[in-house]
């Protein structure tokens, strides 16, 4: 067998692989921050809670109204988003004039008190969501034995990463939003309506933490905890990719899933550390973020 | 310095004069479950742990010596800190006589210092090291239920008998796990096994697929989980799901109770191989304890919620022998008198503290083997307690040795 570094090269690929799946969320996640922080400029605490609710929407949808994993995957980010949607017209619309703290603060209780309630109602212990039965079982890669529903994982958020991508980046609509940024009070006078764009975007960050929270419900257990674990290393990738930065973002969040899968070979009690060891160099020598501009 | 000191001592003097005055202190008994109500550890003790004490209060009658007996409880969070302040704070101004369950080795080892200070009897049921009854005992401090080393002799020892000689650990990175890894490992190189690696994990860590493969790709026979609670849960889970047991490995979890096994399923825990001290659906008198267990709870008591019935009915029998609620006196009357009650079978305390028990090596059935609601386990074999549990020479409690 092939060796590198003393590891047999089947398994740092399957290591490797592993690393992508978690990625996979981190990507996910990562992304919808960055897509809120560029346009709202507003740090999005609740975005672990927003993604926690995402879990929660499928397994309720399950228990109470036998709707199943795949109609959850829609309705999960829809319902989700539409929260995303009320909270932004009722509250957060009022702080775009404040300074960027209030939005943090505020994001930040709102995540303490959706985790509250259900930790209230539903324990810490997790509930469980079985993996649908056409993605159940797994494949022998030869290197691996790969878990079906992890590569749909993978598949499932490359598409919405790139789509949402070329959404902002491609279509006319991401344009109006871009141009929304760079000088709202300009592209208002053109007859865009500001707050409306705003509103959307907003819909479409939960509603992308939702999707990555029902994505995610089969591989982990349904815990009202599940994103606050998460979030600060999300937070971290958004950091090291570049505030603000879409495409950033979404490579960042693959490359240090990667990373940490390659610590978990070589130093296992390392593992949850090495996102912010990467955090703490990229800072030091790029401030702006790998794919950030220099303000 | 100083003035610490005479503070401890005057409050130690205090302790003891209502002791001396009265029977039975300050005229009732009180009993203190201080356990992880919120957290990773509350369906592995918990409330249900408070339900078993109050049960066997109410089983005992309710008075001892014409006394009425109280349980109270509180949540420690697994934090050594919060127990601590909570258990001086019971014996200081609340009367606490005695405090149970203690689920988490450093939280217990933390209460039982502060027990042997204060002079107050404490009995452990939830927690898993054995410095309880080895460098850490205490005159006043007992261990029921299950430790490391029955852990480890348990689960470690039958699989190497079925031909299990290679192993890799899952051992999560603090002291528990790394003595529950020591133990079992150096109890399967005893038998001829060998320990081809380990892998350690941050506590708490969700996603283990990582390290689960690389126990996989180390061939190992068996692959033995150091840890507990929903990180053994969640191991279990995603070893499934790689297809670990599929491909002809074993998994050994080394500490794992009926109470993750319910909230796994049988689906994702089937075949895994465990150690508990108490099972309901084991004989006639199991089974009629879990039955009213299950009246109360609508669910099986596990090992953990078990031997806290066993230690309170143990504590007010002793109570109910020396006449007195007296802290000397009582452990006197704990150290001496035999086990035996709904739970418990031929137990004898040790003078290390530890009460030695018979262990049961159990598998858990595959979905279509279970009958019943709660028909988890089938049997695989008994281990006598003087084989489960370290003797007081080899504990290395220094009290024990005189």
């Amino acid at each position: 067998m092939t060796m590198i570094f003393g590891i047999p090269v089947q398994a740092l690929l399957g290591q490797l692989l592993v690393g992508l799946i978690n990625g996979s969320f981190y990507a996910m996640l990562s992304l919808g921050l960055a897509v809120i922080f560029g346009l709202l400029r507003v740090i999005n605490f609740a975005h672990g809670a927003q993604y926690m609710l995402g879990a929660f929407v499928g397994y309720l949808l399950l228990t109470y109204l036998g709707i199943g994993y795949w109609p959850a995957l829609i309705l999960a980010p829809l319902i989700v988003g539409l929260f995303g949607i009320v909270v932004e017209r009722l509250a957060l619309s009022r702080l775009y004039d404040t300074d960027p703290l209030y939005g943090l603060l505020f994001t930040f209780g709102l995540a303490l008190v959706l985790e509250g309630i259900f930790r209230y109602y539903y324990g810490v212990s997790g509930n469980p969501y079985a993996v649908p039965p056409l993605l159940a079982g797994g494949t022998n890669l030869g290197f691996m034995f790969l878990p079906n529903y992890r590569g749909w994982v993978v598949v499932a958020s490359l598409i919405v990463c790139f789509g949402t991508w070329a959404l902002i980046e491609k279509t006319r609509l991401g344009s109006y939003l871009r141009a929304a940024t760079e000088n709202p009070r300009l592209v208002q006078a053109f007859g865009v309506n500001v707050p409306l764009l705003l509103t959307l975007t907003y819909g479409l960050g939960s509603a992308l933490a939702g999707l990555a929270g029902i994505l995610a419900a089969p591989v982990y257990q349904v815990s009202p905890l599940m994103g606050s674990d998460l979030i600060i290393v999300v937070f971290a990738v958004v950091v090291i990719g570049g505030m603000g930065s879409i495409l950033g973002a979404i490579v960042t969040g693959y490359m240090l899933g990667l990373a940490e899968g390659l610590t978990k070979v070589f130093y296992p009690e390392a593992s949850n550390l090495v996102v912010f060891v990467i955090m703490a160099i990229v800072l030091l020598v790029r401030p702006a973020g790998l794919f950030g501009r220099d303000a | 310095m100083k003035v610490s000191y005479f503070v401890s001592a005057a409050l130690l003097a205090a302790a003891a004069i209502p002791a001396s005055a009265a029977e039975i202190s300050d005229g009732k008994v009180k009993i203190g479950i201080l356990n992880d109500q919120s957290g990773v550890y509350a369906d592995f003790g918990g409330k249900w742990s408070v339900e078993a004490a109050k049960m066997a209060v109410e089983d005992f009658g309710g008075k001892v010596q014409g006394a009425p007996i109280e349980i109270i409880s509180a949540d420690h969070q697994n934090k050594p800190d919060i127990a601590s302040n909570i258990a001086r704070q019971w014996y200081d101004t609340e009367q606490v006589d005695a405090i149970m369950e203690l689920t988490t080795s450093s939280v217990a080892l933390a209460v039982q210092g502060i027990s042997k200070e204060k002079k107050k009897i404490d009995i452990v049921t939830g927690a898993a090291t054995t410095d309880l009854t080895g460098k850490q005992c205490s005159p006043y401090g007992f261990h029921w239920a299950y430790d490391t080393h029955s852990q480890a002799v348990g689960t470690g020892g039958s699989l190497v008998q079925q031909g299990g000689d290679s192993w890799f650990f899952v051992t999560v990175d603090y002291a528990f796990g790394y003595s529950l890894k020591e133990q079992t490992a150096k109890f399967v190189e005893s038998h001829g096994g060998k320990v081809l690696g380990e892998v350690r994990y941050p506590l708490g860590s969700t996603d283990y697929s990582s390290f689960l493969l690389q126990a996989q790709s180390s061939g190992a026979k068996v692959i033995g989980l150091a840890n507990a609670g929903l990180d053994t849960s969640n191991s279990i889970k995603q070893a499934a799901e790689f297809g670990i047991v599929q491909g002809g490995q074993r998994l050994a979890a080394l500490l794992f109770t009926l109470a993750e096994v319910h909230g796994l399923g049988l689906q994702a825990a089937q075949g895994v191989v465990l150690t508990e001290g108490y099972y309901w659906d084991r004989d006639d008198k199991s089974r009629e304890f879990g039955q009213r267990f299950f009246k109360r709870t609508n669910r099986m008591p596990n090992m953990i919620q078990a031997a806290t019935y066993s230690a309170v009915t143990q504590y007010l029998k002793a109570v109910d022998k020396a006449g007195t609620d007296e802290t000397e006196a009582v452990a006197k009357q704990l150290h001496s008198m035999p086990v035996d009650d709904a739970v418990t079978t031929n137990g004898k305390v040790q003078a290390d503290g530890n009460m030695v028990h018979d262990m049961y090596l159990y598998q858990v059935k595959a979905p279509n083997e279970s009958t019943k609601d709660w028909d988890y386990y089938k049997y695989l074999a008994t281990i006598p307690g003087n084989e489960a549990f370290l003797s007081e020479k080899e504990s290395g409690c220094p009290t024990a040795a005189q």
